[in-house]
């Protein structure tokens, strides 16, 4: 079965290629059977890897490379498309593909309005699941590479899609813009991936004449101490690439203004899959990151403070997405910090939970703006649970699940990067532990917001409605996910308790790609008390969002004014944007302007008019070629070639 | 593939078949039936040059040589030949050929025939720049091709169309009359004008380092390197869509196939010295000429200040002096050559219909003309790099190229790739995105099926090249690998590549 996991490449590419030339023709019936079906069929074709992957010899070590064809061959640089078929690649296709499938279903009907609620018409709904089924072969692309020039290909064609996708309502300026910003910043962290890449051919690729992660990773066995202390740039770079990719400072700018993409967008690539992909890109070259503790410690940083960061501005948001969109930054900071204490498969648990939970409450949300006629503001708002119940429980479910609410699938995953984070350094882990509480607090704030309460817009209210079963149904397969997926990831201490065998299934299943990491552990009552703390911390914030927006307690008020102060800033998202502009972009632009009036149309220019008085045989030119006599002077050469010649021959 | 061409003279075949094609217009009359004979030539130009695939042996060495002693006093030999690094040149100027015809069906209004017979002609000479192996032959080739140019230009271009073609004619002619002192100094210092005998010859350094000079001033012009582009802008600006797509498309590439066919293989020492240097110039080039394009409110002149940045990374290539460099630089050429035509084609196209080019009067096309767009998208995203796509392969090959050389380099360069994406998506957002606003806009047509057609094989190639670089590669290597390998020999100065 492994020689054709080609297939599951094929399929979305089919999908994306036929709809481009007939699907307008087609009409969007078929338009979307041809591209729902192609997704589906390429997640079957992750099951079926994940079932032979398993039935692999040891002497496999659980992976399976399949090389497509050779791709660029030039001395001793020779890289092929190649796909490398293992636990992590795995998880992710599987993970890629099946809320792949759930958002294709409910595209299929949320896109048939666009965004100014009227009809779309059958070419930009073709034109939406071409988009859709292009990402889903270049995310595919991404993570089953088997060497980083590959991956690198997955990685921008993943950003040309989200390019594309974010700026589907071109007509829009601010959704164009953002698509655009998207990937000039996301091109920024591909300039270290690009040169990472390069530094790794030398360093290690080169005896081999390779870029395969197994022969770079291979190669670190004989490497010298020079090469070693090398890679300490080298992971740096590659840290560069995974802050763009997955929003994380000094990178995160994109994300937020993404959500000018349609929901399903929201949800697919810039929730569930695509940003995770610096997560998974660190994972998978771990074995690099090993050997550079002082990046690890950056990593591990990084993703405290941006988790922190996001988390606070979320507080603050009141666009429903922008919301879920600095949650998904807050919560990427924290995949960052599990691979960042060197908890790759915590980080991977998370990044699954995630992908279903933030899927889920992101196609909630999308529920709510249809309801809404595209309104996400969440003051305008209120009481929406009355009118659109299931939608209620699903978004209910999903913030449930972010907020770490006990048992749920995002306790589980976050307890645990909790846990590796607490043996490493008790300040990452205060920080982990406070930005739980912010996470907690901020999810209930917008449910409170939207569906408890009494409705503060009458009009909206009035209006809104609960939705089709074509976007609601999908959504249940989502909820069970984000209430039950914890159970492939629980701990051995809370397994002991309730007599399992087996705990822990996902870490287990990802033994063999992490085999070469051991992590401490701590004794068994330390273990659940960090759970016991997680779940306080959990219930606390929930009940604080609580106090705050439904009781309206006196004592929240006064809260609040004691941090009135930090609003402005809050709600200015740190003033990133406006820094950036003002010392990066503005400059630059500056520069161009003057280089090219200046350097280009007068200085050089002038150097070069001035050489040899061209100026004076230009202006008799023009006054010859306005007689008349276009030809002569071009002619004048050719016979000034001929006669040369002719007097060369005569003189030989 | 087993027919056998070695008996056909097939260089001169594809050399000369233009000014066949060229004399027979002069007797028709009918507009329709001097375009046909005009496409019909280019094709079978095309599909005869296909030939030097079929018979294509993946070796280093020179093929399809055809030597004729032409002024026998002076040894002056009429000599042709192809190898790794010119066959794909004469391939991409052969295609570019029928597409330009076939671009210009409707749109060129006045003395169609002398259009016809210069882009013909025009062909002749570059086949001849890309196929000579004698020094004289390939100077009257060399200086043949600013002839047409400089007509087709001054003719048929736009406004300031006179300025840019007298402009474009000085810069090239001041670079090459130095050269043909130079070629004139190494005949009396050898007795030869015949590359292969010069490549057996060692010249003294300091004639090495003068004869460099000279040569290299006349190529850097031509490619343009940074600053002496300054004529490009002007000349691109002005020149009819067909102009613009041969000049970015092949005539630039002139320069850099000069530097490689004749700077690295006879004067390796000068070449190794001075290539720090070039490097300067070519990254310079790369930056700046991305951050001008950056400020542009013409499309065209952002894409003539675009192709100065892509020539940049090609210069890159060739003075790494590595395997990945050259290699690198000679696919790059191509690529440039497929996707800056495309662009020029693109932009021709909608310029036909408006009449302009400021991105200003533009927005929200995607909404009118979408076949354009979707099409426009795609050969932006070549020129941008998008791996996958043609432009990346080159690309990144260089940059290793460059990386072995001198790891600043690759770092500068690598800078140049974020600034493309900046630039084409500006042009992008401004072009394509945004609300339809402006009413002129309103009512544009889509594409036709002609102007589908003259892009389709160049889309094509980007992906076959993206994907399928090796079937390039493999020819393009032997070559680089004989030339490292001349260079090693003759270079006196310790040199590995």
């Amino acid at each position: 079965m492994l020689n054709y996991s080609w297939l599951i490449l094929l399929f979305p590419a089919v999908g994306a290629l036929f709809n481009a030339f007939w699907g307008r023709r087609l009409g969007p019936r078929l338009v979307k059977l041809v591209a729902n079906a192609a997704v589906l069929a390429s997640f079957v074709v992750a099951v079926l890897m994940a079932i032979s992957l398993q039935a692999l010899p040891a002497s496999a070590h659980g992976q399976f490379e399949l090389t497509l064809w050779p791709w660029i061959h030039s001395g001793d640089f020779r890289v092929d498309l190649a796909m490398l078929i293992d636990p992590l690649s795995v998880v992710m296709a599987l993970v890629i593909t099946g809320v792949g499938f759930v958002i294709h279903l409910y595209a299929a009907e949320y896109m048939k309005l666009d965004d100014e609620h009227q009809p779309l018409d059958d070419r930009r709904y073709a034109r939406f699941f071409v988009y859709l089924n292009f990402f889903i072969l270049m995310m595919l692309t991404l993570v089953l590479a088997n060497n980083f020039l590959q991956m690198y290909v997955g990685w921008e064609g993943v950003g040309l899609a989200s390019y594309l996708l974010i700026g589907f309502w071109f007509h829009k300026p601010s959704a164009a813009d953002a698509g655009k910003k998207a990937f000039i910043v996301n091109r920024v962290g591909d300039f270290g991936l690009a040169l990472a890449i390069m530094w790794l051919f030398f360093l290690l690729g080169r005896d081999a004449g390779s870029l395969a992660f197994n022969d770079i990773f291979h190669a670190l066995d004989g490497a010298t101490l020079a090469v070693k202390s090398a890679l300490g740039g080298v992971t740096l770079l590659l840290l560069l690439a995974a802050t763009g990719k997955s929003a994380q400072i000094p990178l995160f700018v994109w994300l937020p203004d993404a959500m000018e993409g349609p929901t399903p967008v929201s949800a697919l690539i810039h929730a569930a899959t695509m940003v995770t992909a610096g997560v998974y890109m660190i994972a998978r070259t771990h074995p690099l990151f090993e050997l550079a503790p002082g990046t690890m410690t950056i990593v591990a940083w990084i993703g405290a403070i941006t988790a922190l960061m996001a988390a606070s501005i979320a507080m603050v948001q009141t666009d429903l997405k922008r919301i879920l969109a600095y949650s998904t930054i807050s919560q990427l900071g924290y995949m960052f910090l599990a691979v960042g204490v060197g908890a790759y498969a915590a980080g991977i648990f998370h990044l699954t939970t995630h992908a279903l939970y933030k899927a889920l409450l992101f196609l909630a949300a999308g529920s709510v703006m249809h309801a809404l006629h595209g309104e996400l503001n969440i003051d305008l708002m209120g009481g929406l649970k009355a009118k659109m119940p299931r939608t209620y429980w699903q978004f209910l479910i999903g913030a449930a699940a972010l907020a770490g609410f006990p048992l749920l699938a995002g306790f589980w995953s976050k307890d645990e990067i909790l846990y590796f984070t607490f043996q490493q350094n008790k300040a990452l882990y205060a920080i982990g532990l406070g930005t739980a509480f912010l996470t907690a607090f901020y999810s209930f704030r917008a449910v409170f917001r939207a569906f408890a309460g009494k409705p503060r817009d009458q009009h909206l209210y009035e209006h809104a409605h609960e939705q089709s079963q074509g976007m609601v149904a999908p959504l249940w397969v989502l909820a069970f996910g984000a209430v039950f997926a914890g159970l492939i990831g629980i701990p051995a201490a809370v397994g002991g308790l309730f007599g399992l065998e087996e705990s822990h299934m996902l870490e287990q299943w990802l033994h063999p790609v992490f085999a070469d990491v051991s992590l401490p552990s701590l004794p068994v009552v330390w273990e659940l008390s960090l759970l016991a703390g997680s779940s306080l911390v959990a219930l606390l914030g929930i009940y604080l969002a609580y106090a705050r927006y439904v009781q309206q307690a006196g004592w929240t008020l006064f809260l609040q004014r004691l941090f009135t102060p930090l609003q402005s800033l809050l709600e200015h998202k740190y003033y990133v944007d406006e820094l950036y502009t003002a010392v990066i972009v503005n400059p630059l632009r500056t520069l161009a302007t003057f280089f090219y009036r200046f350097s280009d149309q007068t200085l050089i220019e002038g150097i070069v008019n001035g050489l040899g008085r061209v100026t004076m045989v230009v202006g008799g030119g023009v006054a010859r070629l306005q007689s008349g006599m276009v030809g002569l002077y071009a002619l004048s050469v050719l016979v000034g070639v001929v006669g040369l010649l002719a007097l060369m021959f005569l003189v030989g | 593939m087993s027919m056998d061409l070695t008996a056909i003279p097939l260089l001169s075949l594809i050399l000369w078949l233009p000014v066949v094609g060229a004399l027979l217009l002069f007797f028709v009359r009918k507009e329709s039936t001097i375009k046909l004979i005009a496409l019909a030539t280019m094709l079978l130009d095309f599909v005869v040059s296909l030939g030097l695939l079929l018979n294509w042996s993946n070796t280093g060495d020179m093929q399809f040589v055809e030597k004729l002693l032409w002024i026998p006093p002076l040894n002056i030999s009429y000599h042709l030949g192809v190898d790794g690094i010119s066959l794909f040149l004469v391939l991409l100027t052969t295609l570019l050929g029928p597409i330009v015809v076939l671009y210009s069906w409707h749109n060129i209004k006045n003395n169609l025939r002398a259009f016809m017979v210069l882009l013909l002609v025009q062909q002749t000479g570059i086949v001849g720049v890309f196929t000579s192996l004698d020094l004289i032959l390939f100077f009257i080739f060399w200086e043949f091709t600013l002839i047409p140019m400089y007509f087709l230009i001054g003719r048929w271009g736009g406004q300031r169309r006179v300025y840019a073609a007298v402009k474009f004619f000085l810069y090239t002619m001041a670079g090459s009359a130095l050269m043909l002192v130079v070629i004139l100094l190494l005949y009396w210092q050898t007795g030869s004008f015949d590359w292969i005998e010069l490549q057996q010859t060692p010249l003294d350094p300091t004639v090495q380092t003068w004869a460099f000079l000279a040569f290299a001033l006349a190529f850097a012009i031509k490619v343009p390197l940074f600053p002496f582009h300054t004529w490009l802008p002007d000349a691109h600006v002005e020149a009819p869509t067909a102009g613009s797509v041969i000049l970015a498309g092949v005539l630039l590439k002139m320069g850099i196939y000069g530097f490689l066919r004749f700077c690295l293989p006879l004067f390796p020492d000068a070449t190794l010295r001075f290539a720090p240097w070039i490097a300067g110039l070519a990254l310079a080039g790369i930056l700046y000429g991305a951050l001008v394009a950056l400020v542009q409110k013409d499309v065209k002149s952002l894409v003539a200040y675009s192709s100065i940045a892509h020539l940049g990374f090609v210069m890159l290539g060739v003075v790494s002096l590595n395997q990945q460099g050259l290699a690198g630089a000679v696919l790059q050429s191509v690529n440039h050559g497929l996707s800056t035509g495309a662009l020029f084609l693109m932009v021709g196209m909608i310029y036909d219909r408006r009449h302009t080019r400021l991105l200003t009067e533009f927005g929200g096309l995607w909404k009118q003309i979408p076949i354009y767009s979707a099409l426009l998208l795609v050969v932006v995203m070549a020129s941008v790099g998008l791996p996958g796509l043609n432009g990346f392969v080159g690309e990144f090959t260089i940059l290793v190229g460059a990386f072995k050389a001198n790891r600043l380099w690759a770092v500068l360069g690598t800078v140049g790739v974020i600034f493309a994406a900046w630039y084409l998506l500006a042009a992008v957002r401004g072009m394509l995105q945004g609300p339809l606003d402006n009413p002129a806009n309103q009512k544009l047509q889509d594409l036709s099926a002609r102007e589908i057609w003259v892009l389709v094989p160049l889309i094509l190639l980007f992906f076959l090249i993206g994907l399928f670089p090796n079937l390039f590669l493999d020819k393009i290597n032997p070559a680089v690998e004989t030339l490292l390998h001349g260079m090693n020999a003759a270079a006196q100065i310790s040199f590995l590549p």
